[in-house]
């Protein structure tokens, strides 16, 4: 057991006594309230409790921390059973069906009774995943998106001395970048198990990815399909090679090697390649915002991350409110953000200078300010995989781009037939929204 | 009178002592399973949970679209492969396994009983894991081995067609111990002079092996035979953990699939009628078996 678990155990314990026999003298005249955080973040977020404990005497926070595997069959569980948690960490792509569900509170209240708190001091892509149907749901509390990891030193070989930040300079790059590798090396790497990269050009061409409210398929249409055909080209004229992640058995390796170029990832990665990389390799390598169709401001990315929620079952919402609120402070998120590496979805936090003294922060820092959610609907991640599979079937050549987009469109709008039906029951009844 | 009093107080007493078990059997078996069958005609889903007013009563449609879905198709020949290709393969491992054990020549009968069984008992995450290792392409010792015979390295688990093979040999490999155990206890339950008698006949080990041992292992074979094809139908742990389902969707049994649209997506009203249409084909099979086998029983 680490020190920290007994640290845990021995709190959890507490806790335990503590509603049981309301005992635990050191506890008495507080409200406890309960916070389920999710993997490192759930750890580590109870190394901030002591200072909120501090400011808000008559607060007590048990923290329990669930794996990421896990969390959202858990969450959905302890809906079911009636026994949600307080507040908690949830990832915002999840915000829309817990919304949809009623699990969680609409936030605009209290928003309104809080100074210095609202939409305005965060990412506004951000903040946007947050907001279903204009209501307010979650309080961003660290943010994750993706930019392009690239082999400076290739790229120079190869003639650049920047990433150039629109599809087609980014294209003859990368065409550059094979000349110099030659045959069995590649330009980039698009894994064909992730949907993120041609979700990502999609929304950057243009494409709603759902249209109508979010109860119709957009994947014909003309919009995706250019971004689509464009991430295909990359593929087909051998800058990428056609396999998954499971097939690259060391992903850090083949960079350093120069199997692979470019790599479109996560903020996680900027600390995996300080360990994994070689000293060696320790200059050598970049990261850049995306490029996009027509230049850098159409260099579109996607908004992740995790917000804090409260529940509506809670009967201390003003105590997780106090919380929430505490989390979302800058000078909170900066010290979060030394403790894991999460990036603060804090504009403010931004201005720190030991955050963006680093230019890899400083990339994520730009593509921040260019991020858009995903569709809003509880079912994306579901469709999201349905992307997945049919770009890996045009990849791997099982399948046309034009029966793959047609298959696809078919089975999400089979999805969202109950949305349709919900919204034109909503419609009938004259009730509001169409969630 | 008298007797019939006393049956009458030993029918009641026999139904005290079924009692509890009987009620656990209601209230967590066929209550659920008719809780189930209602859902399946239903749309109940993750909206439903918090607005119950949403559920629809759908008829027979979720039959019919899981029916009309290519994705469940590819469940179930994925499933059947694993039936066709897996049982037959499991059932002959395991009696090769027992007749070797079983030897009257064989030393340390129970240590290699033990041996051939340990894989049943062993965590299924445990295995994926060193199974892995061993089918990676680069270096896992499967394909060092096949090196040696100058067969190409193969990508096991991220080929679309070798995903299947290798699945099925782990799941042999996992599950024939189980099997073995019951034929073992089959032949030795066979009588010794039925081989005395066929060898003071001139029978050979071969004809003693289709005269007399396999004939009286009939029983022994419709029951591991349907256990066996119950159990490949469900096959469900091992595709989990070691290939998602994946590459290319090679591997989703339909408990998988299930087990996705249900817990994953929340879709509960189509993932039962999933479970009923597999509960109907193995139904059938098990029927058709007991009948094929049966007949030859008695014949």
């Amino acid at each position: 057991m680490t020190p920290r678990a007994g640290i845990t155990a021995v709190l959890a314990t507490c806790a335990l006594f503590a509603l049981a026999s309301a005992g635990c003298a050191r506890h008495a005249g507080r409200t406890t309230i309960r916070f389920w955080g999710m993997g490192r973040e759930g750890e580590v977020v109870q190394e901030l409790i002591p200072d909120f404990e501090r400011e808000h005497p008559d607060i007590h926070v048990v923290v329990q921390q669930l794996p990421w595997t896990a969390a959202h069959e858990k969450l959905i569980t302890a809906y079911v059973g009636k026994s949600t948690p307080d507040v908690s960490q949830l990832g915002n792509t999840w915000i829309p069906e817990f919304s949809a569900l009623e699990a969680i509170e609409p936030l605009r209240p209290w928003l309104a009774k809080s100074a210095g708190l609202d939409s305005s001091g965060f990412f506004p892509g951000i903040w946007d995943t947050n907001v279903i149907d204009g209501e307010p749901y979650g309080v961003p509390w660290y943010v994750d998106t993706r930019v392009v990891f690239y082999r400076k030193d290739v790229l120079e070989r190869a003639g650049y001395s920047t990433l150039p930040q629109s599809w087609e300079g980014w294209r003859e790059a990368m065409r550059a970048v094979k000349r110099v590798v030659g045959k069995e090396r590649y330009a980039i790497f698009l894994p064909t198990n992730e949907w993120n990269p041609p979700v990502i050009m999609g929304l950057q061409a243009g494409s709603p990815l759902l249209k109508e409210d979010g109860t119709r398929a957009a994947f014909r249409d003309s919009a995706f399909r250019r971004g689509f055909d464009f991430y295909m080209s990359l593929s087909r004229e051998g800058l990428a090679p056609s396999v998954s992640g499971n097939e690259i058995s060391n992903v850090y390796q083949e960079f350093a090697r120069g199997y692979l170029n470019m790599w479109i990832t996560g903020p996680w990665n900027i600390g995996e390649m300080r360990n994994r990389l070689p000293d060696s390799l320790q200059d050598a390598w970049a990261t850049a915002p995306m490029p996009g169709p027509t230049g850098p401001a159409s260099g579109l990315s996607l908004a992740g991350g995790s917000s804090l929620v409260v529940y509506r079952a809670s009967a201390h919402k003003a105590q997780a409110w106090a919380f929430v609120q505490f989390l979302a402070r800058p000078d909170v998120q900066l010290k979060f953000w030394r403790l894991t590496g999460d990036l603060p979805g804090r504009v403010e936090a931004w201005r720190d200078t030991a955050l963006t003294a680093d230019p890899n922060m400083r990339t994520f820092g730009e593509q921040l300010t260019r991020v858009v959610a995903t569709p809003k609907v509880p079912e994306w991640e579901e469709i999201a995989i349905r992307v997945q599979e049919q770009v890996e079937r045009v990849v791997r050549r099982a399948s046309t781009p034009d029966s793959a987009m047609s298959v696809l469109s078919a089975d999400v709008d089979r999805m969202l037939e109950k949305r349709r039906w919900l919204r034109d029951r909503s419609r009938a009844t004259g009730g509001g929204g169409s969630r | 009178m008298k007797s019939l009093t006393s049956e009458g107080r030993q029918q009641s007493a026999a139904w005290t002592f079924l009692a509890p078990a009987l009620v656990l059997i209601g209230v967590f078996f066929f209550v659920p399973v008719l809780a189930g069958l209602v859902m399946s005609f239903t749309d109940f889903d993750i909206y439903s949970i918090g607005r119950p007013d949403t559920i629809r009563f759908m008829g027979m449609d979720n039959y019919r679209h899981v029916l009309a879905d290519g994705e469940f198709w590819r469940a179930l020949r994925n499933t059947l492969y694993f039936v066709v290709v897996g049982g037959p393969l499991s059932v002959a491992t395991s009696l090769a396994a027992a007749l070797l054990v079983n030897a009257k020549v064989a030393r340390m009968k129970g240590f290699f009983r033990t041996v051939f069984f340990t894989p049943v008992v062993t965590t299924m995450v445990a295995v994926a894991i060193v199974f892995r290792y061993l089918l990676h392409p680069h270096y896992g010792l499967v394909n060092n081995a096949l090196g040696f015979f100058h067969v190409a390295p193969i990508d096991w688990l991220g080929d679309p067609h070798w995903s299947m093979p290798a699945i099925v040999l782990l799941a042999v490999w996992k599950n024939f111990g189980y099997n073995m155990l019951i034929f073992i206890a089959g032949l030795q339950s066979i009588p010794e002079d039925l081989y005395e008698a066929a060898q003071l006949d001139g029978a050979g080990w071969r004809a003693q092996f289709v005269h007399v041992t396999l004939p009286s292992l009939g029983p022994t074979f419709l029951f591991v035979g349907i256990m066996t094809m119950i159990g490949q139908f469900q096959i469900f742990a091992e595709p989990y953990v070691m290939t998602q389902g994946g590459p290319l969707r090679s591997t989703v049994s339909v408990v998988m699939l299930m087990y996705e649209q249900g817990f994953r997506w929340w879709r509960m009203g189509y993932a039962t009628a999933i479970a009923f249409i597999l509960f109907a084909i193995m139904m059938t099979v098990t029927v058709i078996q007991m009948k094929l086998q049966g007949d030859r029983g008695q014949s």
